[in-house]
């Protein structure tokens, strides 16, 4: 390494190194003037001799530095020379970068996070679950799912979890916690240690409720116990059972799901005491379980599927009733598998693929100005050359300030994108989910992504002035000055504007179809009128609550509420429409006498209600009664149903009224009243078949009162709590109104809303600069030319299509583009946000009128300046 | 100006490292200054080597990098100021080493420009 001190030895180097050459030139001088000639032509003579002494000079240099970094280094300071002498050119470049890689880096940050990240467990890449079914339900009953653990031979172990609510009590301020209740085998299949204490084991299991045990996550170990490690061995009290509690998981460990960490973790043997269900010996339909377990060392997941079929068609020969759709697939558990993962990688991708097209357009954008500054600079160029530096050299300076301005840029970007993606992963979308979020926080992975895009762009966008120097030649530029060639044709600076201004118009159509859609779908119809409406909710269970007590204390709570000054009515549902939980039941026609999955009539959504339910939640009764208090147990089964059950399973309203049909189990029901349509499970939905039954025939221990009332949210709030408070203090439930528990159910048409609505802005911004910069540079080329125009009388018209024709030209021709093919790609939207229809006249006269803006607006300055234009003052000038 | 690559190539370097050679055998028979390099290599070759004087510097600059050469300044005989050059220990085994592979270089061109009258020393 004998550089380091060759640095500090380097002046006295270069110093000693340009007096010898002095010295030679001098000697040769003297020589010639002693063979007579005259001392001038003598210097002359021998500067001849010497050949161009500061290349010369500059090779001799170059031996003694680190070869090409130094050199590199001394073109960076010469880059940021330039850019100090144009900071408007600069600011632009860098800003447009930063825009540009600041999304590229969001987006694949969440792309990464979600859905190329593996799970945080040990050989995630062999973690898969088991889905069923043509509609790939995650889900698997738990006699199924002990049938596939215990006879499968591809897995190395099969664990299963599914989430439930549960109030837990530690002596002090109960309050309701999110578990994952799981087989006991969980966590040595997914391979986990505990942090603190210990975990559950399958031989903790000894049927039901037999393993009241707790492990606490770290996170609410920490928010909850504050850290304190005596905690383990306490007893707590579950839903009123005493949970001891066994141990901590390790911090990293959030559970399977990637976005929705539990509390704690539960045996799901005590799901009768955590969850108050009572399904775990029914077969087929109740499947709540998500099985997952790593494959075996080399088995493919190929493999793996023929394995389970082989169990799926033993499982629908023995129990055809129950187990009729067995087709086993695999998926990554981490959203749900397919459920949610499909989608999310779909919209994900896309939207990377928008962010691609950003950063394009912002090469192209940054290419055309680095043209024209080439063109600008040709005759520092040719000055260059002609003092004997090379044309590699030239480019390697014009690659220099383009890479060093895509990583400012790129830099500035990322440190915009990590804040960003701080707030989004500290973000709770949904507030009665405390446990959703999302894990985006960017790793190596991102930033390295983001150095690579930085440099890349870079280069492409220091590559377009390429052909443009190596053609320069400094003879024609020095003797003639600028070459100010205003050709007709095609150059390159004009396609990458058009392409430039396609890919802004596509962004734009795209971002105005989802905010237009998501408009559409606030304002839309659902079935119920969420404004003025609040919302209590409760599971029973968790308050100790079972058996006749539930429908027993619901009552009280509706009557409770009822009471409170300013309340319209009050209504009473299991899961309100639009919230995450749902209830599936199948029905069949009145005749059918073999109750089997293929016999269906149709699958329904399953509510119960109190009778004030539809007037509370303002869904219209179409014809036919309500429920009352006496629709109870003891009284026939009645179901009120919607319009699309009654298309299904009746044909006709006037057939429906009256009509039986058979649920599940057997139970003959009757029809006394139907419903509006409504969204029960996404905006995006079709019509679903669903049915209302009375909630004094179809308990269920969750509980929702939806409160209708004109009142401040707030102090109803207030007024609510004391209420149901006097009935059970040990009670955990939340309240919020209607509209902000919906918040959960349009997360993901808000996410593609606001994305999208961002990405519009930003393409809206880039073509602003690129059509200003065309313009700008157009009339400062041609201001001499314009100036002859207005001195021979050119009106301020022409003088105006002059200088921004061509601009504006370009920018129709893009928008055309841009908008045909924004069209076609909004309709892979429409799969998220509703009602997002491409074929909308409102739309599409907004993006026109928007390109029209921008184009307006991008030309004024360049405008101005060209009319402005002072013949005199041009011609006095040169 | 197309073609100043190929020009600085022909001053040069006859072949890469020639113009480090002929110094070190210049430098070996006496110890000289820039200038007189110059004048030494073009009489030696009958000014058939047309060297650019300047090219000799970025040459003399690799040569004291490696270490082949030494450099001192001094005051010459006809009392100018100068730089004095001097071959090193490794630079003389350096120069035997180049023209003992640059003769069997040059030897086997010869094979091959005049196959018949092949001769081997």
């Amino acid at each position: 390494m004998n550089w380091i001190p060759s640095i500090f030895r380097r002046r006295k180097l270069y110093g000693d190194l340009s007096e010898e050459i002095r010295l030679h030139i001098e000697e040769r001088a003297e020589q010639l003037m002693g063979e007579g000639m005259s001392p001038k032509e003598a210097e002359r003579q021998a500067r001849i001799a010497f050949g161009n002494r500061s290349l010369l000079e500059e090779r001799s240099r170059e031996v003694w530095q680190w070869p090409t970094l130094e050199s590199i280094w001394a073109d960076v300071r010469f880059a940021l020379r330039q850019l100090r002498r144009s900071p408007g050119f600069a600011i632009a470049a860098v800003l447009t970068l930063a825009l540009a890689i600041g999304a590229n880096a969001v987006v694949f940050a969440v792309l990464n996070g979600l859905i190329l990240n593996p799970q945080n467990v040990p050989q995630a890449n062999s973690l898969y679950a088991i889905e069923h079914g043509s509609e790939k339900t995650t889900g698997q009953s738990y006699p199924d799912y002990l049938d596939l653990r215990d006879h499968n031979r591809s897995f190395d172990g099969l664990a299963g979890f599914t989430l439930g609510k549960a109030g837990l009590d530690t002596g002090k301020d109960p309050s309701s916690v999110w578990a994952y209740e799981t087989t006991g085998n969980y966590f040595d299949v997914l391979g986990i240690q505990p942090f603190l204490g210990r975990f559950f084991h399958l031989a903790d299991e000894h049927g039901p409720n037999s393993a009241p045990y707790i492990v606490l996550s770290y996170a609410y170990w920490h928010s909850r116990f504050q850290d304190d490690r005596g905690v383990v061995g306490h007893v707590v009290q579950i839903n009123k059972h005493p949970f001891t509690i066994l141990g901590v998981a390790p911090p990293d460990f959030q559970g399977t799901l990637l976005f929705f960490s539990p509390d704690l973790w539960t045996p799901i043997v005590n799901r009768g005491q955590v969850d108050g269900m009572n399904d775990m010996n029914v077969r087929g339909k109740p499947s709540f379980l998500m099985v997952l377990g790593h494959l075996k060392a080399g088995v493919t997941p190929a493999q793996a599927v023929a394995d389970l079929n082989s169990i799926g068609s033993y499982l629908k020969k023995t129990y055809p009733k129950d187990d009729a759709n067995m087709a086993f697939t695999l998926a990554r558990p981490g959203l749900l598998g397919d459920f949610m993962g499909r989608p999310a990688q779909a919209f994900l991708t896309g939207l990377m693929f928008l962010a691609g097209l950003i950063l394009l357009a912002a090469c192209a954008n940054l290419g055309s100005l680095f043209a024209a500054r080439a063109a600008d600079r040709s005759k520092e160029v040719a000055l260059r050359l002609a003092l004997g530096s090379t044309r590699k050299r030239i480019l390697r300076q014009v690659f220099t300030e383009a890479v060093l301005i895509s990583l400012i840029g790129g830099a500035a970007g990322l440190f915009g994108s990590v804040t960003l993606l701080r707030e989004l992963s500290a973000w709770r979308p949904v507030p009665q989910f405390s446990s959703i979020h999302i894990p985006v926080n960017p790793d190596t992975t991102v930033y390295v992504v983001a150095l690579l895009l930085s440099l890349a762009s870079g280069f492409l966008f220091g590559a377009v002035p390429v052909r443009q120097v190596l053609r320069i030649n400094p003879y024609e530029v020095v003797k003639s000055g600028s070459n100010a060639r205003i050709g007709r044709r095609i150059t390159v600076r004009d396609l990458l504007l058009v392409v430039q201004i396609s890919i802004c118009a596509v962004l734009v159509t795209s971002s105005l179809v989802a905010v237009r859609g998501m408009a559409r779908s606030l304002n839309g119809d659902f079935g119920f009128e969420p404004r003025n409406r609040m919302l209590v909710n409760t599971v029973l269970q968790m308050g100790g609550y079972s058996g006749d007590r539930v429908p027993a204390m619901q009552r009280r709570m509706v009557d409770a509420v009822q009471a409170i000054p300013g309340v319209e009515s009050v209504g009473l549902v299991n899961y309100p429409p639009l919230s995450t939980a749902v209830e599936n039941g199948n029905v069949y026609y009145d005749r059918t006498t073999d109750l089997s999955q293929a016999n269906a009539a149709a699958t329904a959504i399953k509510y119960s209600i109190s009778p004030d339910y539809f007037h509370a939640a303002g869904t219209a009764l179409l014809s036919g009664r309500s429920f009352t208090w006496r629709d109870d147990k003891d009284a026939p089964r009645v179901a009120i149903v919607n319009q699309e059950f009654v298309r299904k399973v009746f044909g006709s309203v006037t057939s429906a009224l009256g009509a039986h049909f058979k649920s599940a189990d057997g139970t003959r029901v009757e029809v006394v009243g139907i419903a509006e349509n409504g969204k029960y499970l996404s905006l995006t939905e079709n019509p679903q078949p669903a049915m209302f039954l009375p909630f004094l025939q179809s308990p269920s221990n969750w509980t929702t009162l939806v409160v209708r009332s004109e009142r401040d949210p707030q102090q109803m709030a207030d007024a609510i709590r004391s209420a149901v408070r006097k009935l059970d203090a040990g009670l955990p439930f939340d309240i919020e109104t209607w509209n902000e528990e919906m918040g959960g159910s349009l997360f993901a048409p808000h996410v593609a809303t606001v994305s999208l609505g961002v990405l519009g802005v930003m393409g809206a911004m880039l073509s602003i600069t690129g059509i200003f910069g065309m313009a700008a540079y157009s009339v400062s080329k041609r201001l001499r030319e314009l100036g002859i125009r207005v001195a021979l009388g050119a009106q301020r018209r022409e003088v105006l299509q002059a200088a921004l024709g061509r601009p504006l030209k370009l920018l129709t021709f893009g928008s055309a583009v841009g908008l045909a093919l924004g069209l076609l790609a909004t309709r892979v939207l429409a799969y998220i946000v509703y009602q997002a229809t491409p074929r909308d006249p409102l739309v599409m006269a907004g993006v026109v009128l928007a390109m029209l803006l921008l184009g307006l607006l991008a030309t004024f300055i360049p405008a101005q300046r060209a009319l402005s234009v002072d013949p005199l003052v041009l011609l006095r000038d040169d | 100006m197309p073609n100043e690559d190929m020009s600085e190539i022909a001053t040069r370097d006859l072949f890469p490292g020639a113009l480090e050679m002929m110094i070190l055998e210049s430098l070996r028979r006496q110890p000289a200054h820039g200038y007189a390099l110059v004048q030494h290599i073009q009489q030696r070759s009958n000014n058939l080597l047309q060297v650019e004087e300047g090219s000799l510097y970025p040459a003399l600059q690799r040569l004291l990098k490696a270490k082949l050469v030494k450099a001192e300044w001094g005051v010459s005989a006809t009392n100018r100021q100068v730089r004095t050059y001097q071959i090193t220990a490794s630079g003389l085994r350096k120069l035997e080493q180049q023209i003992s592979s640059f003769q069997r270089m040059f030897e086997g061109i010869a094979l091959v420009l005049n196959p018949g009258k092949a001769t081997t020393s």
